[in-house]
C-alpha cells in the first residue's frame, strides 16, 4: 500500500493499510534519534510551516524537530502577536502563507474543520495537528506506534480511554484508528463528558473508572480542562479526581498487571493521573513523546514523497 | 559461479587491506546485506576473523523524493562504531552510481571511517557520477533500457541474475 | 391597464379552485376569472398554457437587513429577490440596526418599500427594546405604524414573565407574537444539531430539546393569555408534536417551516460548508419526515424561508465562527416543487395553500386569494422548467445558499404585484 493523499487530515478517512504504513515508516525512522548526527537529507530544500493558532509548545516542537532532522526548513507561525491578532481572517492568513510556497503546512486550530478548509484552499500538503474537538491524527499514530511496540500487535487489544471524551480530538482519532486495526475501545467518564451517539463511532461506554479499566491492555487518560467546571459539566476538580482520577491503588485493585498507562500530555498531575502512576512502571508517557517525533518525520516524508506531488 | 566470484572478492579484500584488521561491512538494503553477510562468512573461513556487518537504508538520502512513489523505509542498523574503520559498502548491482553517492553521504553522517571501499556483485556500466568500485564480482555490459535484477537464495529462493528487456510501448 | 392571463391551470385553495381558466387583472385588482374571457382593448395577454396560476405567494419570515446592514441586503435587493423567487409579499423581521422597536424605524422601512420595493413589504416589530429581552418595545405604536406581527427573531425572549406580558399587551392588536424558540442555556456554543454528526465532527451541537423546551413554554403562555403565538422555523419532531397537541386543545398556536428544514439533514454539515449552518440547525431524517407530514396535515400552517443574507466574509472560514443563516427567496419555490411535490410527498394544492391562503389568514393580510376584487397579486409557476441554482446570478446581495448547483425541475415563471409584472416570464 502506497501513500497518495495530499494531506493528512483525519484518521477516519484512512484505510487500515495506510495507518500501518504510517506506523511502519515511523518505526523505521526512530533510529535517527540515537545517531550522533541527527540529520538525514531527505527533505532538504523543503519548507514546512507550523501554523499554530492554539498555544502548544510540545506538539509544535515535536513537528519542528521532525522537520529539522529531515533537513527541511521549518518556520513557526503562532497566531497571537501576528496579523491574526490585528483581525486577519483564517482564510486570508492561509492564503498569505500559501503565497510563500511552503511544501507542507502543519496546522493547529481551535475550530473543527479548519484543517480541511486549509487543504481545500492551498495546493501544498496540510497536516492536521488538531482542529477543535475533531481530530489529531499524528497523536493517534504515535499512540498506536507505542502500543504496538509494547504489545507486539494491534488486533484484539482492548483500550480504555478515560476523561473528557466530548471535547477530545485525541479520543476521536484514536477511536477511528484503533477500530480499523481490530482493537476494542471503551470510553469512560462522567456522562456529561461523553458525547451522545459515541457508540456509533464504535466505542463502548462506561461511567465508572473501576469498570472501564478492568480487563484492558491499555488505559489512555485524557487531560481534564478547568473550563469544564465553569461550564457546569462537572461540579469540581476534586470530585472528578476522586471518581475518575487514576491512582496506584485503583490500578492495583482493578487493572491487569501488564497494563500500559498512556496520556497525550500535558498531565494534570493529581487530577486525572496521580504522579506515582504518571512516573510509575506501567507508564509509557515519555515513550509516546519520542514516538511522536518519529511519527511526524514519517508523515512529513510520506507527504513530500508522494508521486507527482510538490516534489514533481 | 556466485560462490567463486564472492570467494575471489573476499581474497581481494584481504589482499588490498593487508588482512582483516579494522574492516567492517555495510550492506545496502536489501540484497547488499545478504551479500555482505556472505562475504563476512567467506572471510571468516579464509582468515578466521569475524567482521561486523551493518545494514544501511539509503532511502532518506536519495535525490529523487516524490518521483518514484511512496518512499519505503526499512531502517538503518549499524550496531558498531565505524570510526577508524575501513568500511566496505556492499551492493548487488552498480549502475548509475547515485545509490552509492547516497550511501557515502549516509556513512559520513554516521561517523568518520578511515576509508570507504565499494564491493559490488555486478557492474552493469552506465555511470552518471564519478563512482568506481574497488571489488567487482562480474562485469555485465547492458543497454541502458534493460533492467538487471539479482536474485539471492536468502530472498528469492535461488541465486540468479536476471536481465529484462523493457516491454515495447 | 389590464392583464389577461390566458389558459393557465388556476389553483386557488382559498376558493377551492383548481381548473384551467383565464384570469383578468385590472386596476390593480382581480377583475374576473372564467373560460375564454374576452381581452379588453388595452390588455396585455399572457399565454399561461401549461403554467400554474396561483394567488401571490407570501413569505412571512424574511430578513431585509435595512436599515443598518445594507451590505448584506436592502429592501430593494431583497424584494427583487422575492419577486424573482415568485413572491408577491414579504414580512421583514426587526433585527435591523437600529432595531425596528419604534414607529420611526417602521416608517422608514415602509417608505423604502414604497419607493424601492419590488413586492409588498409588511414589517414585523420587535417584542423588546433593542431585542435585549428586558423591556417591552412600544408595541401599540408599532402596530399602529403598520407592523403585522411582533418578534425578537434572531433571539429568543428568554424571560417567560416578560413574554407573557407581551402576549397580553398585544391581544387587542390582532397581530401575533412570532417566537424564535430556542433556550439559549441549552444551545450555548452550538453550531449545529446535537447528534451523530456533531459527535463525529466535534462541532458543538444543540439538542432538539433546546427548541422543544421553548415551544412548550410558548404554547403554555399562549394558553394562559389566550394570545396567538406563531412558532417560527420549527425544526423538530418534538415541536411538531407539541403544536399538534396544542391545536387539538384549541390553543391559538400556529407554525411555519423553512424549505431547508424540509429537504436537508445534519448530514449536510459533514461538508464543513457554512451554508449548512443556521438557527435552528438542520436536524435528522426523522425530524424532516415529521415536518413534511405536519406541513401536509396543516399542523404546520405555512412555509417561510427565514431568508438571512450574510456577506461572504461572514460565512467563509471556520464553521463555528461563521454567521448563522442562509438566503432562501430565490430557491424556495423551485426546491420544494422539485423535492416535495414531484416525488409526491406534498400535493401541489397544499404547497400553494401554505404559501398563500394560510399565511394570509394567519397574519390577517389582504392577500392569498384570487377571488374577484382581491389585490392583483399573482404567482405563476412553470412546473417543468429545469434550472440549476447559480448563486452568482442571485438578485439578492448575498450568496449564502446551501442549494448552489442543485438542478431543479419546476419553479417560478412570472410574478405580478398589484397588476404589475415584477418578474417577467422565465427571466432567471
Amino acid at each position: 500500500m502506497g501513500w497518495t493523499r495530499k494531506d493528512l487530515l483525519t484518521m477516519r478517512e484512512l484505510e487500515a493499510g495506510e495507518i500501518v504504513l504510517l506506523v511502519d515508516t515511523a518505526a523505521s525512522l526512530q533510529e535517527i534519534a540515537s545517531r550522533e548526527i541527527k540529520k538525514v537529507p531527505a527533505l532538504r530544500g523543503k519548507t514546512v510551516v507550523n501554523l499554530f493558532y492554539e498555544a502548544s509548545t510540545r506538539t509544535r516542537t515535536s513537528f519542528e524537530i521532525a522537520g529539522k532532522w529531515l533537513s527541511a526548513d521549518v518556520v513557526n507561525f503562532s497566531a497571537s502577536g501576528s496579523s491574526t491578532s490585528k483581525g486577519e481572517s483564517f482564510i486570508d492568513t492561509a492564503k498569505n502563507i500559501g503565497a510563500m510556497s511552503p511544501d507542507v503546512v502543519v496546522v493547529r486550530h481551535s475550530s473543527a474543520g479548519a484543517a480541511e478548509l486549509l487543504a481545500r484552499a492551498l495546493p501544498c500538503s496540510i497536516v492536521n495537528a488538531g482542529d477543535g474537538a475533531h481530530e489529531h491524527p499524528t497523536q493517534a499514530l504515535l499512540d498506536l506506534l507505542t502500543i504496538r511496540e509494547k504489545k507486539g500487535h494491534f488486533e484484539g487489544l482492548h483500550v480504555a480511554i478515560v476523561g473528557d471524551i466530548a471535547h477530545s480530538r485525541v479520543a476521536r482519532s484514536n477511536i477511528h484508528g484503533m477500530r480499523k486495526l481490530g482493537m476494542t475501545v471503551t470510553v469512560a467518564g462522567p456522562p456529561t463528558l461523553i458525547p451522545p451517539f459515541v457508540q456509533e463511532l464504535g466505542a463502548k461506554v462506561s461511567y465508572r473508572l473501576e469498570d472501564a479499566i478492568g480487563d484492558v491492555d491499555v488505559i489512555m487518560m485524557l487531560r481534564l480542562q478547568q473550563e469544564r467546571m465553569t461550564a457546569g459539566l462537572i461540579p469540581s476538580l476534586r470530585e472528578y479526581a476522586h471518581y475518575w482520577g487514576l491512582t496506584l491503588d485503583k490500578l492495583a485493585r482493578h487493572a491487569r498487571p501488564d497494563v500500559l498507562i498512556m496520556h497525550p500530555g500535558p498531565v494534570n498531575r493529581g487530577i486525572e493521573l496521580a504522579p506515582e502512576v504518571a512516573d510509575g512502571p506501567y507508564s509509557v508517557i515519555l515513550d509516546q513523546v519520542s514516538r511522536g517525533v518519529a511519527v511526524r518525520m514519517g508523515v512529513l516524508l510520506l507527504l513530500a514523497g508522494r508521486k507527482g506531488g510538490d516534489g514533481g | 559461479m556466485r560462490s567463486r566470484a564472492l570467494t575471489r572478492v573476499a581474497h581481494e579484500i584481504l589482499e588490498k587491506n593487508g588482512g582483516a584488521k579494522d574492516l567492517a561491512f555495510v550492506g545496502l538494503r536489501t540484497r547488499g546485506v545478504s551479500l555482505a553477510h556472505r562475504l563476512a562468512a567467506k572471510i571468516a573461513q579464509i582468515d578466521g576473523t569475524t567482521l561486523p556487518v551493518g545494514t544501511l537504508d539509503i532511502t532518506l538520502y536519495r535525490d529523487d523524493l516524490g518521483m518514484r512513489g511512496t518512499p519505503v523505509i526499512r531502517g538503518t542498523d549499524i550496531p558498531f562504531s565505524i570510526k577508524d574503520k575501513t568500511v566496505i559498502l556492499v551492493d548487488d548491482v552498480l549502475f548509475t552510481g547515485r545509490t552509492i553517492r547516497a550511501a557515502l553521504d549516509a556513512i559520513i553522517d554516521l561517523g568518520r571511517p578511515t576509508a570507504i571501499q565499494l564491493a559490488c556483485l555486478i557492474d552493469r556500466g552506465h555511470r552518471e557520477l564519478p563512482i568506481r568500485p574497488d571489488y567487482i564480482g562480474k562485469n555485465l555490459p547492458t543497454s541502458r533500457r534493460e533492467s538487471v535484477a539479482v536474485r539471492l537464495r536468502e530472498h528469492d529462493g535461488e541465486d540468479r541474475v536476471v536481465i529484462e528487456e523493457p516491454e515495447e510501448a | 391597464m389590464s392583464l389577461l392571463l390566458r389558459g393557465g391551470r388556476v389553483i386557488d385553495p382559498a376558493n377551492n379552485l383548481d381548473t384551467v381558466q383565464d384570469v383578468l387583472l385590472a386596476d390593480g385588482k382581480i377583475e374576473r376569472l372564467g373560460r375564454n374571457l374576452a381581452a379588453p382593448a388595452d390588455a396585455e395577454v399572457v399565454d399561461a398554457t401549461g403554467k400554474i396560476v396561483c394567488p401571490g405567494f407570501i413569505d412571512i419570515h424574511v430578513h431585509l437587513r435595512e436599515p443598518g446592514y445594507e451590505y448584506k441586503e436592502t429592501v430593494a435587493t431583497g424584494t427583487r429577490a422575492a419577486a424573482a423567487g415568485g413572491f408577491t409579499a414579504v414580512c421583514c423581521m426587526a433585527n435591523t440596526n437600529p432595531v425596528n422597536d419604534n414607529g420611526a424605524v417602521t416608517d422608514y422601512i415602509l417608505a423604502k418599500a414604497r419607493v424601492e420595493g419590488a413586492v409588498r413589504v409588511y414589517p414585523i416589530g420587535a417584542v423588546t427594546r433593542g431585542l435585549r429581552g428586558e423591556e417591552l418595545a412600544e408595541l401599540a405604536e408599532l402596530a399602529e405604524s403598520g407592523c403585522v406581527a411582533f418578534s425578537d427573531d434572531g433571539r429568543c425572549v428568554m424571560n417567560a414573565g416578560l413574554y407573557r406580558r407581551a402576549m397580553e399587551y398585544t391581544l387587542p392588536f390582532g397581530a401575533p407574537l412570532i417566537s424564535h424558540a430556542e433556550d439559549t442555556t441549552l444551545s450555548r456554543g452550538a453550531s449545529m444539531n446535537e447528534g451523530v454528526v456533531s459527535t463525529e465532527t466535534g462541532i458543538p451541537g444543540q439538542p432538539a430539546a433546546a427548541e422543544d423546551v421553548m415551544v412548550a413554554r410558548d404554547i403554555l403562555l399562549a394558553e394562559l393569555t389566550g394570545a396567538h403565538v406563531h412558532i417560527a422555523h420549527v425544526s423538530t419532531v418534538g415541536a411538531v408534536r407539541l403544536v399538534r397537541d396544542a391545536k387539538a386543545r384549541g390553543i391559538r398556536v400556529t407554525a411555519e417551516v423553512t424549505p431547508h428544514h424540509l429537504v436537508l439533514t445534519e448530514d449536510a454539515v459533514r461538508t464543513w460548508d457554512s451554508n449548512t449552518k443556521m438557527a435552528p440547525p438542520l436536524r435528522t431524517k426523522r425530524d424532516v419526515e415529521a415536518l413534511i407530514e405536519a406541513l401536509a396535515d396543516g399542523t404546520v400552517d405555512c412555509i417561510a424561508t427565514d431568508h438571512a443574507p450574510h456577506a461572504l466574509s461572514e460565512k467563509e472560514g471556520e464553521f463555528d465562527r461563521a454567521a448563522f443563516g442562509v438566503v432562501g427567496l430565490e430557491t424556495a419555490v423551485a426546491v420544494l416543487l422539485d423535492r416535495l411535490v414531484r416525488p409526491g410527498l406534498l400535493s401541489l394544492a397544499t404547497l400553494i395553500a401554505r404559501w398563500s391562503r394560510d399565511p394570509a389568514r394567519l397574519l390577517n393580510l389582504p392577500a392569498g386569494t384570487l377571488a374577484a376584487g382581491a389585490p392583483a397579486d399573482v404567482t405563476i409557476l412553470d412546473p417543468d422548467a429545469e434550472t440549476t441554482v447559480d448563486p452568482s446570478r442571485f438578485h439578492s446581495r448575498s450568496r449564502n445558499t446551501p442549494f448552489g448547483g442543485w438542478t431543479l425541475r419546476g419553479g417560478p415563471w412570472m410574478t405580478i404585484v398589484g397588476g404589475k409584472v415584477v418578474r417577467p416570464r422565465a427571466s432567471r
